[in-house]
């Protein structure tokens, strides 16, 4: 089997399904001849064709509002975003729009389509281009958030989200685009949008992340490991509708909960997990849960972005915080 | 005289000095030659400066920049504001910053992701550069306007390029301007890309110039290459804007000779020869043809000039590395005007975390 980074996974992802569905185009900035400034999209204008691989003028808004009308219209339309950043753009379309659409029309309009956005910090980039902004999209009723962390769930997420007929925002670790090898199926496989993944398994306490901070906490876990603590780590995998299931069901085993992600704490997707599991998991808390995340303050650049961005090393001082007591 | 007799609507384009360095008297706005050769000793310093930043980045001490690399010219309409009017840039104006007195050392420090470079001189008119394409047409829109609420006579320039003429809020901007008569000049830099998409694909129009039209107020096309042109666009939108006439809009075509940014593989969307095409064009090259056809300017001038450039951009460079990294609780210090309790809490979790992992390092060696 090939080995694949989540750029090629997501490449491969929307080639073939290019390719088995007539329907689908991909538009965006820079997302044709110069196959996207990650370069997820690249080749498939050369194979498709600039009708079905879109390179549109600059704006965001015009991106999405014309991918709605498209769905509706009955195309599978793939919108790219170039950074998270740029989605408060389109934020008018996304919210009040994409989002309501099903509503609105009482069930008429099922709007099949996907965007596509980079997420998150780590790269060393200039303003808007390291923020994740989740919270803003979760917060909606009626999108579908989805982050996957590594190269299989890539392809078979976002393969998901093709197929699923509802918007999906399609949130990718920008940092760990290329950091992350593993195995991916040449074959067509999926994986289920709305099923957390317990990425691995353990006893004394639960960390829950995803994206790219599932990296640092299966570090921190194999850490603890060595000093003799098990923990579970959850892939969160789908942000919205969530699978808090998966978590409290862990904690009941555990006892102690770890939430770590890169957006600022003050509502947080944590601050959702540790609501939903202290409603329904009270009783198996051991100790209070650990929030571990970006500061409630503007994400700074380059020179500060590594006391902003939470690491292994903070989540294990967090981990060891929720084991101490 | 400019905005009236070039029609954008009828493919006309203002050209004063051509490539070859001929001047056109007839059209001469009023740039003195030694005004023009003072012009040419900055815009020539200003490449050399866009030339350390590219290597400062080669180098690793800095992140992403976005060159000016061919817009000289351009970048050099700021010249022409005043001390009293307000320039917002975008992040490729780092030449048009410099022009302002913006320190180059801060520009240097700001792309080597430290956010002190941005804060601007004391007293000057100039925002912070947007990163957001299209969002600063709407602030130069709204200080302009205040410009003309308090009486003063200022005018806003928003800079812009062809990429961000295609966002909406660029649009609302320039309505705005026309239905509020406020004194903006909007300084569109068509240098023919954004990132890899061509001018022809970013809109159907043959100019954006033209739009103006449609926002009922003036619009000059003008061969941005050409300090001339620059000169005479400039000095008249400004002039008019302060006389109480209204908003003005300057496309200024012109050709980016680097990449969009330092992250950009432009090979991806463009090959070599297109680029040599554009070479004959450079600003710089047709303006030191006329001042040495005038007798004002050799290769000893040159030289000199070189050699006295360099230091300065080497001595801001030096400066920008020598600055001392930003604390960590800078982080907290710009968010509100006062912490909140929990940001003062999580400020001292980081202080707390930083020592602890300043000591483990240590301890390491
Ligand atoms: C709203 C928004 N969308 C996308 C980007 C990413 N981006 C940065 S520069 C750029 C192209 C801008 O082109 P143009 O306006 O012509 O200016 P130029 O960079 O050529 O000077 C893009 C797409 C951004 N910064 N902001």
């Amino acid at each position: 089997m090939a080995k694949l980074n989540i750029v090629s996974a997501l490449n491969q992802a929307l080639d073939q399904e290019m390719a088995r569905n007539p329907r689908l185009l991909i538009l965006g900035e820079d997302v044709g001849r110069e196959g996207g400034v990650f370069r997820v999209t690249d080749g498939l204008q050369a194979k498709y064709g600039a009708e079905r691989v879109v390179d549109t003028p600059l704006a965001e808004s015009a991106i999405v509002g014309a991918a709605l009308g498209l769905a509706a219209g009955g195309m599978l339309p793939v919108a790219e975003i170039q950074f998270e950043g740029f989605l408060h753009v389109a934020m008018d379309q996304i919210c009040n729009q994409v989002a309501r659409y099903r509503n609105r029309s009482r069930g008429r309009y099922q709007l099949g389509l996907v965007i596509r956005v980079p997420w998150g910090g780590g790269i060393h980039a200039p303003e808007h281009h390291s923020e994740s902004p989740e919270t803003l999209l979760a917060h909606t009723p009626g999108l579908t958030v989805v982050q996957p962390s590594n190269p299989y769930d890539a392809k078979g997420l976002l393969l998901s989200a093709l197929r699923l007929g509802e918007p999906v925002v399609f949130c990718e670790p920008k940092r760990v685009y290329r950091a992350i090898k593993a195995e991916v199926p040449e074959a067509d496989y999926t994986v289920p949008i709305g099923k957390a993944a317990v990425a691995r398994k353990g006893k004394d306490l639960t960390i829950v992340a995803w994206g790219a901070m599932m990296r640092e906490a299966l570090e921190a876990a194999e850490e603890l490991q060595a000093g003799g603590a098990s923990a579970e780590v959850i892939d969160l995998r789908t942000l919205s509708p969530m699978d808090s299931e998966t978590v409290v069901q862990s904690v009941r085993k555990t006892g102690r909960l770890v939430i770590a992600h890169e957006a600022p704490r003050t509502l947080g997707l944590g601050a959702e997990i540790a609501a939903r599991v202290s409603e329904e998991a009270l009783t198996s808390l051991l100790a209070p849960i650990e929030r571990v995340t970006g500061f409630d303050t503007v994400m700074p650049l380059s020179q500060l972005e590594e006391y902003y961005l939470p690491d292994h090393r903070r989540v294990l001082a967090g981990a060891r915080k929720a084991l101490s007591v | 005289m400019y905005f009236e007799r070039f029609d954008p609507m009828q493919g006309q384009c203002l050209q004063i000095l051509d490539q070859a360095g001929r001047l056109q008297e007839a059209l001469r706005p009023d740039l003195p030659d030694g005004r023009a050769r003072q012009l040419y000793e900055r815009m020539s310093v200003m490449r050399l400066a866009d030339r350390m930043a590219m290597s400062l980045q080669r180098e690793g001490g800095m992140g992403t920049y976005a060159p000016f690399y061919g817009q000289e010219a351009a970048q050099a309409s700021a010249a022409f504001l005043g001390p009293e009017d307000w320039m917002v840039p975008t992040y490729r104006e780092t030449g048009a910053l410099y022009l302002r007195g913006v320190p180059l050392a801060n520009l240097y420090r700001y792309w080597m992701g430290d956010e002190r470079g941005m804060l601007m001189p004391e007293g000057a008119r100039t925002l912070p550069i947007a990163i957001v394409v299209g969002s600063q047409p709407l602030h130069a829109v709204g200080l302009s306007w205040a410009m003309k609420l308090k009486g003063e006579k200022a005018a806003a320039a928003a800079y812009f390029g062809d990429g961000a003429s295609s966002q909406g809020d660029v649009h609302e901007a320039m309505n705005f301007a026309g239905v509020f008569q406020t004194p903006t000049v909007f300084i569109c830099q068509n240098n023919q890309f954004a990132i890899s998409l061509p001018r022809r694909q970013q809109t159907a129009a043959a100019t954006i110039a033209q739009r103006a039209a449609g926002y009922g107020f003036p619009g000059l096309l003008i061969d941005g290459n050409d300090i001339f042109a620059v000169a005479a666009a400039m000095t008249e939108a400004l002039a008019d804007i302060r006389a109480g006439k209204g908003p003005r809009l300057i496309e200024m075509l012109t050709y980016r000779l680097g990449p969009h940014t330092t992250a950009d593989d432009p090979t991806k969307y463009r090959n070599a020869e297109e680029i040599e095409k554009f070479k004959p064009a450079d600003p710089l090259l047709r303006l030191r043809r006329y001042l040495e056809a005038k007798g004002l300017w050799d290769q000893a001038a040159e030289e000199d000039l070189l050699r006295r450039g360099q230091a300065e951009v080497e001595e801001a460079a030096g400066k920008a590395k020598a600055a001392p990294p930003p604390a960590p609780d800078e982080l907290f210090a710009y968010t509100y005007r006062s912490l909140p309790p929990y940001l003062e809490r999580q400020r001292e979790e980081l202080r707390a975390a930083s020592q602890a992992q300043g000591a483990v390092e240590a301890k390491r060696g």
